[in-house]
């Protein structure tokens, strides 16, 4: 098999770590232990065969030498890490994307070891990226106001469960959840009367499209003028942001269905409810389940930016700004990783909605 | 003759009734308060003296579509355009920042999307986190990039620049990873048999198959760029940009100047999207693709 360059830097890269000064306060067993998982995992990447057992062991030694880094950056108390602790940081990380390549690579016959490696690709790709958030963040010393660490962000996430909960249930639950509803719901039966008259989906589409791409947000301070700084105005807002994409997309899946299949269902004398129903809309539903996954992203972002102008004392939105005034940085981001959360699970939640009604969508099917 | 039954009657007629709309709300929702101010002073107003009324107030609850008119007027063309009252001013100020954002969210976008389709590692690992950060509500982070640039002493216009990069390299890089993929495996056989180089199969065929997916994603980058520069002008304390001017105005009630700024961010994101679409147009047809 071809040895990898990078799996030699590495290797050089873990000698120059014993030679370098680290710029520890005091040496101990884990400046040596270090080193050594590197050596071996270069070493493993060098000579051993490309097996799977040899990759898993690299994966092993890498993260456990992640570990290892991440533990050492609390003994330098004195001064900043030197060059050798870098050294050993580079090390680890061009053995990790070794890994990664090697992972990428592997062509596994069965499909759920296929769709455990797509699934570990990410997560490996995912940890690395915090992982050097956190040593580059903590080893030079980045003040904590530009960018806190991952771990506490952590903690600040830990320690103020009841806050987030109580913020997450203003925002998403009431606000995005209530215009959310309203929003697509209205959007969907809008689309169904201006499919019905021609003349108004020659009209609306063009006005719809526009309005789709106009920054809407910018409605938010006159609906918390109209209907007060409680979470009403912010469901409106969503409600004029998911309206519209809505209306566009339903429009376009209610002519998706083919010329034949319509001809079909005249011949069999259907009715237009009957053809609605039972062909018109089952074939529009992969566009009405694009516009709902749009949707779920712009009804979040509608309820937190429309805090920003004016909110009762607990919101997301209000959370951000207020914290962001008084540079608590932790708090602003452990409020961005509810907001991430909530927005990837209600996004996986929809698509998960969506394989099971539109199984038939050649996307699908396999 | 087509165009116009097919589209300028129909378009006109729905422009027209939200207009109409627009004035009946005008009148119901401002009637409250002619209604009350009547009864204060112990008069009775007359029904075509209310809706005179209603539609000029000085702070309304909906301003009247001719009151939005004059405002515009009046802060585009009446006012120099150096001056801080100036709409124009500010409409530069939000349209230079969403540029220079969607320039670089453009460019990011496009040579990530190359980077993904050339290397099987980064489409298995990086992909899946673009398209996971797609449903994460960036926006919201958008006050915090500011204020935290400004900390460290960066101010001006690269801080909410910087947010319409984040905000529209996302559309472009998905969409050009579709579309660097989009030739079939039949040309990229023929290309083989040609015994073409890697730069020679990107330059000849999947560069020029990408094009009609750059522009539609570049379409959706500039709405969700000017966004960014609306929405990071908010946290700065309404200095300067469209997006001060809708906060001043919901600071101090003036319902008038919120309505034309909204107007302009309109008027501009309509601009920038038809313009996008025109270079589309011509580069196609450029490419030679059947209109």
């Amino acid at each position: 098999m071809k040895r990898s360059p990078l799996a030699i830097v590495a290797f050089l890269l873990a000698a120059a770590s014993l030679v370098l000064p680290t710029g520890a306060d005091a040496p101990g067993l884990f400046f040596f232990a270090t080193p050594a998982l590197l050596f071996a995992a270069s070493a493993l990447a060098l000579f051993a065969s490309s097996s799977n057992s040899s990759l898993i062991a690299l994966l092993i030694l890498v993260h456990l030498a992640a570990i290892f880094l991440i533990g050492l950056l609390g003994s330098f108390a004195m001064a900043p890490p030197a060059i050798g602790y870098w050294c050993m940081v580079v090390a680890a990380w061009l053995l990790a994307w070794l890994a990664v390549q090697r992972l990428a690579a592997l062509r596994p016959k069965s499909l759920t070891a296929q769709r455990m490696v797509n699934l570990a690709l990410p997560v490996v790709f995912g940890a690395w990226l915090l992982i050097l958030w956190e040593i580059v963040v903590r080893g030079f010393g980045v003040p904590p106001i530009l960018l806190p660490p991952p771990s506490m962000i952590a903690a600040r996430i830990a320690g103020s469960v009841p806050t987030l909960w109580a913020d997450f249930q203003q925002t998403f639950l009431k606000a995005a959840i209530a215009g959310y509803v309203i929003g697509c719901g209205s959007g969907f039966l809008a689309a169904i009367i201006v499919d019905r008259v021609p003349f108004l989906r020659k009209g609306l589409l063009p006005v719809g499209n526009l309005v789709a791409a106009l920054p809407v947000v910018g409605i938010a301070p006159i609906m918390v003028m109209w209907f007060g700084s409680y979470w009403e105005s912010k469901a409106a807002v969503v409600v004029i942001m998911t309206f519209f994409p809505m209306l566009v997309n339903t429009v376009a899946g209610l002519a998706a269905s083919g010329a034949m299949e319509r001809d079909l269902m005249r011949t069999y004398g259907s009715s237009y409810t009957q053809t609605l129903f039972k062909l018109r809309l089952p074939a529009a539903m992969p566009f009405i389940f694009n516009a709902l996954k749009i949707n779920s992203t712009l009804a979040l972002i509608g309820a937190i930016v429309a805090e920003f102008f004016g909110s009762p004392i607990v919101g997301m939105g209000f959370r951000i700004s207020a914290e962001v005034g008084r540079m608590n940085v932790d708090m602003v981001w452990a409020e961005i990783f509810v907001a991430a959360l909530a927005g990837s699970l209600s996004y996986g939640l929809i698509t998960l909605i969506e394989r099971a009604v539109t199984f038939w969508h050649p996307s699908y099917r396999t | 003759m087509n165009f116009v039954r097919n589209s300028v009657i129909p378009v006109g007629t729905v422009l027209i009734g939200i207009l109409a709309l627009w004035y009946v709300f005008t009148v119901i929702l401002n009637a409250p308060f002619e209604r009350d101010q009547a009864a204060r002073a112990n008069t009775t107003i007359s029904t075509s003296e209310l809706i005179a009324n209603t539609m000029r107030q000085e702070r309304p609850v909906l301003p009247a579509p001719h009151q939005v008119a004059a405002e515009i007027r009046k802060t585009v063309f009446d006012i120099s355009p150096t001056s801080k009252r100036s709409l124009v001013y500010h409409g530069w100020v939000t349209l230079s920042s969403t540029l220079l954002g969607f320039g670089l969210g453009t460019l990011l976008g496009i040579l990530l999307a190359i980077a993904i389709v050339h290397s099987r590692t980064l489409d298995k690992s990086l992909m899946p986190w673009i398209i996971t950060s797609q449903t994460v509500p960036i926006l919201a982070i958008a006050p915090m990039i500011i204020v935290v640039l400004n900390a460290v002493n960066i101010t001006g216009l690269l801080p909410k620049a910087m947010i319409s990069t984040y905000l529209s390299f996302f559309p472009v890089a998905v969409g050009m990873v579709k579309g660097l993929r989009s030739p079939e495996i039949m040309y990229l056989d023929l290309m083989r048999t040609y015994n073409a180089s890697k730069a020679q199969v990107f330059w000849k065929l999947r560069w020029p198959a990408s094009m009609p997916y750059l522009f539609t994603s570049m379409k959706i980058a500039v709405a969700i760029s000017l966004v960014g520069a609306i929405v990071g002008e908010l946290p700065t304390g309404a200095v300067a940009g469209i997006g001060a001017r809708l906060l001043a105005g919901s600071y101090y009630g003036q319902t008038v100047q919120i309505w034309a700024a909204l107007i302009v961010a309109a008027l501009m994101a309509a601009v920038l999207v038809s313009l996008i679409g025109l270079i589309a147009t011509f580069v196609n047809r450029r490419m030679g693709a059947r209109a």
